[in-house]
């Protein structure tokens, strides 16, 4: 069983073998599927039918089933590899480590947004995308560029404090934790920092950008420290809704995982500190 | 009742507007009548989901009409779920709009916008020249 670190606090050498696992599942063709998969799901996933990873309450369970095949896909390459998170309530400059030359690389440049430090810069020849919704082939960011802040740390704790998971109608409209740690309504925290990043993680194809992982990341922890403050909650809806995944239905594209399966990830992995 | 009320609502905005303004708007309704809580009558009066557009900004040609399918549910890939089409050079931008009447593209998919005016401008913004491809599936 793993932990999950904050990169803030990672080793140089936890950072490098991280760069270099993600690199090499590029390299072997098993990084642009995960690319394929969300973007589809961005797609197809709309408030007024069937929704699953996005926009809906199995927007956390999804993410937490697909962040661990990612995972898991790392440490096929380097066992010793966990996800780390990138805790943008306090790691929210465009000078912040994340965005060094020894982990994620920079900004994009002024010219046309392209990343051209650190190990997934375009000229390094192995960060090609290949997954696009544009002419574009380079890892682009514009960092505050779309919003000019990221969520802050009173943010999250607003939206820790929401106690219903979810609520009806179930999609973006919602009051509840989910809707509102997804972003659609209230201060917003994961839709702005996709904002806030810019360039590809602005779109369906975000995880072209390594640091979706990260984000997500830390999604996945303010949803655990959620289930941790609030024992007495649960994921919702329950049963008999239509369009989306109650919390016994199979999840697509897997369909032999529910979003009751991925409430306890205790056994699965386990993050370093509270929030 | 809703029906009647419907209907009569149709039958005012055609004597108000052309018999092809009124279709638009018909269509634009029935996009409406789909998207759910929030997506009512405010949004029936949000002239961004019935009125067509067709200008050069920043030297793109941008242009967005509503289309008919609004009815139909789902990822077709193409949009067409939306009951409204935009086009920039041609190409078309996949967007869907949200249960609150604003509009998301695969472009700024977790930003909204009030109108797809605005949404085809910020595309073109971010685009900085590209081409849209066609949507990657497998």
């Amino acid at each position: 069983m793993g932990v999950r670190k904050n990169q803030a606090t990672l080793t140089a050498q936890e950072k490098r073998a991280f760069v270099n696992a993600v690199l090499a599942l590029k390299a072997n063709g098993g990084y642009d599927p995960f690319v394929t998969t969300h973007n589809q799901f961005i797609l197809s996933d709309v408030d007024n039918g069937e929704r699953t990873g996005h926009r809906s309450p199995s927007f956390l369970p999804w993410h937490r089933k697909y962040l661990l095949q990612f995972e898991q896909a790392l440490q096929a390459i380097d066992p010793s590899v966990n996800l780390p998170y990138w805790d943008w309530t306090a790691d929210r400059s465009t000078g912040s480590s994340i965005w060094g030359a020894d982990f994620l690389g920079g900004n994009g440049r002024a010219s046309d947004g392209q990343v051209t430090t650190g190990p997934f810069a375009y000229s390094t020849g192995g960060w090609t995308l290949n997954v696009n919704t544009d002419s574009r082939t380079y890892l682009r960011r514009q960092l505050g560029a779309g919003v000019a802040q990221l969520p802050t740390r009173p943010d999250a704790e607003s939206v820790l404090a929401i106690t219903t998971y979810d609520a009806a109608p179930w999609n973006s409209s919602s009051a509840g934790f989910r809707n509102a740690l997804e972003g659609w309504r209230g201060v917003n925290l994961h839709n702005r920092v996709h904002v806030w990043v810019g360039g590809q993680m602005a779109t369906g194809v975000s995880p072209n950008d390594p640091v979706f992982w990260l984000h997500h990341c830390f999604v996945d922890k303010l949803w655990s420290e959620w289930q941790k403050r609030n024992p007495g909650q649960t994921y919702l809806p329950t049963a008999g809704t239509p369009d989306v995944v109650d919390l016994n239905e199979p999840m697509k594209p897997w369909n032999n995982v529910s979003p009751a399966d991925m409430l306890d990830h205790s056994a699965l992995y386990t993050y370093d500190t509270g929030f | 009742m809703s029906e009647d009320t419907h209907g009569s609502e149709l039958t005012r905005r055609r004597m108000l507007q052309g018999a092809g303004a009124a279709l638009a708007v018909a269509t634009g309704t029935i996009a409406i009548g789909v998207a759910g809580p929030g997506g009512g009558s405010a949004t029936a009066a949000d002239p961004g989901a019935s009125d067509s557009f067709d200008e050069v900004f920043q030297g793109r040609r941008i242009q967005g009409r509503p289309v008919s399918g609004g009815g139909h549910h789902g990822g077709t890939g193409t949009g067409t779920g939306t009951g409204y089409e935009v086009r920039i050079d041609g190409d078309e931008l996949h967007m869907m709009r949200n249960a609150d009447g604003t509009w998301i593209s695969v472009v700024n998919h977790y930003q909204t916008f009030a109108t797809p005016r605005a949404l085809a401008r910020a595309a073109v913004n971010d685009l900085q020249g590209a081409t849209l491809v066609p949507v990657a599936t497998a």
